[in-house]
């Protein structure tokens, strides 16, 4: 107990002298909870439409005007043909072309049915996609009202038509912020918890002092808790920074039970920083480290559900995530703090974290060399 | 009066085909300084470091202080001090802290921390670097404090790796001061230096040569063994045939 109160002292002594470390814990997590969610939406807004318009009739006027008023498109090419219009796909100008056939409200009209061509720009897809998906309802929506306007209107309608009214459970408003925050408060805890520890022993090595740890009898599992409770506790702190600025700056206070969620962080805490410690065992320089951590922790992150489903990966993928630490994390955060989940819903994550840290921090331990 | 607290029997490093130690044998007494020289690449290091525990041997056997450097190499640890051929306590710590740090490691309770870091600064006149990080010392006297922590425990036996080098000749002097003061107490020096007037200092020195031991007695016995003016000219006889070079 004593040699560790002397391990934490010291390291708590250099973290405090290190003044990158300190901007690390501190204005990281609030920058990147500042930036990160309104930068990272999925929400796509902005779609750069070209038309062309071949029709010049008020129905084709009348259609673009509803399709601009949308809020999702902006018109940044009116073109007479659609060489003009591929141009400005070429040139990133527009992401869309709509093309009105000529006659489109003659035959609207007359011949009850007209067809619409549309061009995409596949290169970004979500943007595509979503554009693509935006404009049909939008021309759908077109399409019913002015039949609600031409066509008689029958005793009992010919075409019945299913209308969908949906609610969204857990995050009513479908806010963005609502759902990446949770995800990006994951992802700095565990940069935190598992670099800072991965590089600590690391830089130790590098610039030997080491050497004068390994010639004295301290024991292996002094060392590493000692170097392991410093850094469980600054992602602790970093984790209160960024549930007070998810709470300040955009009103997110957990559903679920802050006990439980800091519990769980507790365990995952161990994990992560084990992990880190683990990889520095294997590592003799902070780059070598550097690496190491970058290769798993980007793995971890694209894999981990903050960018892309878990549940649209294919079977292979869902396999390597069930590894994810990441992804364990970002499930639970979202869980407890949207969802409201307690303590029996989490118990097989929890479970698994618990194996994790278990397994890391024995063979940190065990792979860390005094005599070599 | 001799009694024996450093014995080793053929002991060798191997790293791959490169043998850094081979078969070295030697018996340290207790309370002598014994000098280790050779050139750079010699070995010195290498042997050093299996003599600490903090290197396993491919072969051979050895004793420090009674522990076994097979399979006791923690016992091995509270026994010695070691202080390595690089600058290895916390430069962003103070002197006083680094004291207290180490001490605290070799289980010194706080009382003696607190007597022990005091005269320790006082002896090395470092009154007002106390509370000053180590990064701002000067050379000489980062390898004076490196000292007196590694005989901060009152260890039996202390292991110096080039402790002088990079040294200005003054602090060189001071700090073989603290050299004989251990000793006087004792403790038992093992040191490595390139510096032939500090081999004149020891009580008995061995010349490594390509990881192999060539010559091991007092100075005075070398300098006649070898028909030499000086230890210069002892090293530089036995030196010259070394094959392997930095």
């Amino acid at each position: 107990m004593r040699t560790i109160r002397f391990l934490l002292q010291k390291e708590f002594r250099q973290i405090f002298r290190n003044r990158s470390i300190l901007a690390m814990v501190i204005v990281m997590p609030i920058m990147q909870l500042l930036i990160l969610p309104l930068a990272a939406n999925y929400e796509v807004k902005n779609i750069n439409i070209a038309v062309i318009d071949n029709d010049h009739s008020s129905y084709s006027q009348k259609l673009i005007t509803k399709i601009t008023s949308s809020g999702y498109f902006k018109l940044t090419g009116y073109c007479f043909s659609f060489k003009q219009a591929y141009r400005l796909i070429e040139t990133d100008t527009a992401d869309l072309i709509l093309e009105i056939p000529h006659d489109f409200e003659r035959n609207l009209i007359r011949e009850n049915e007209q067809k619409l061509f549309v061009a995409v720009n596949a290169i970004n897809g979500t943007k595509a996609n979503l554009g693509s998906v935006y404009l049909l309802n939008i021309i759908q929506d077109f399409n019913a009202e002015i039949r609600l306007q031409f066509i008689q209107p029958v005793r009992f309608n010919p075409q019945p038509v299913i209308d969908i009214t949906s609610s969204n459970w857990y995050n009513p408003m479908l806010d963005y912020h609502v759902f990446m925050v949770p995800g990006i408060l994951a992802v700095l805890v565990t940069m935190v918890g598992g670099f800072l520890t991965a590089l600590n022993i690391v830089k130790e090595k590098e610039v030997g002092t080491i050497e004068q740890i390994n010639v004295t009898p301290i024991k292996k599992y002094h060392f590493i808790l000692g170097k392991l409770i410093p850094f469980w506790i600054l992602g602790n702190v970093v984790f209160t920074l960024g549930l007070l600025v998810a709470w300040l700056v955009y009103g997110i206070v957990p559903v679920g039970s802050l006990f439980l969620l800091y519990g769980f962080i507790a365990v995952y805490l161990l994990a992560v920083s084990g992990f880190g410690l683990l990889i520095s065992t294997f590592c003799e320089s902070q780059q070598q480290a550097m690496f190491v951590m970058f290769f798993f922790i980007m793995i971890f992150i694209l894999m981990g559900g903050l960018f892309t489903s878990i549940d649209s990966m294919p079977e292979w993928a869902k396999t390597v995530t069930k590894f994810n630490l990441v992804s364990y994390l970002i499930e639970i955060m979202r869980m407890i703090i949207l969802k409201g989940s307690s303590f029996k819903n989490i118990v097989p994550q929890l479970g698994v974290i618990a194996v994790f840290a278990l397994v890391f921090n024995g063979w940190a331990i065990f792979n860390y060399k005094k005599t070599s | 009066m001799s009694e024996i607290v450093i014995k080793t029997d053929k002991l060798t490093k191997r790293f791959g085909d490169f043998i850094a130690a081979n078969e070295i044998t030697f018996k340290v007494n207790k309370g002598e300084i014994f000098g280790f020289l050779g050139a750079n690449g010699a070995g010195k290091t290498t042997a050093m470091r299996m003599l600490c525990g903090l290197s396993i041997p491919s072969s051979g056997q050895a004793t420090i202080a009674g522990f076994d450097v097979y399979k006791q190499t923690e016992q091995i640890k509270k026994n010695i001090g070691y202080m390595s051929q690089k600058f290895s306590l916390y430069e962003d710590l103070t002197v006083l802290e680094n004291i207290n740090f180490f001490g605290g490691i070799y289980g010194l309770t706080d009382k003696e921390l607190k007597t022990k870091s005091a005269q320790l600064i006082d002896q090395l006149g470092l009154q007002l670097q106390a509370k000053k990080l180590v990064a701002s010392l000067p050379l000489g006297w980062k390898q004076k404090l490196s000292f007196s922590v590694a005989v901060l425990h009152e260890p039996k036996i202390v292991f110096l790796d080039e402790p002088t080098g990079g040294v200005d000749p003054v602090t060189r002097r001071q700090f073989w001061d603290l050299i004989y003061d251990a000793a006087d107490r004792g403790v038992t020096i093992f040191v490595t230096t390139h510096y032939m007037d500090e081999a004149e200092y020891c009580n008995r020195i061995s010349i490594m040569v390509d990881g192999v031991i060539k010559a091991l007695d007092t100075p005075r016995n070398l300098k006649d063994t070898f028909h030499a003016n000086n230890m210069d000219e002892v090293f530089y006889e036995l030196a010259r045939s070394a094959k392997r070079s930095e």
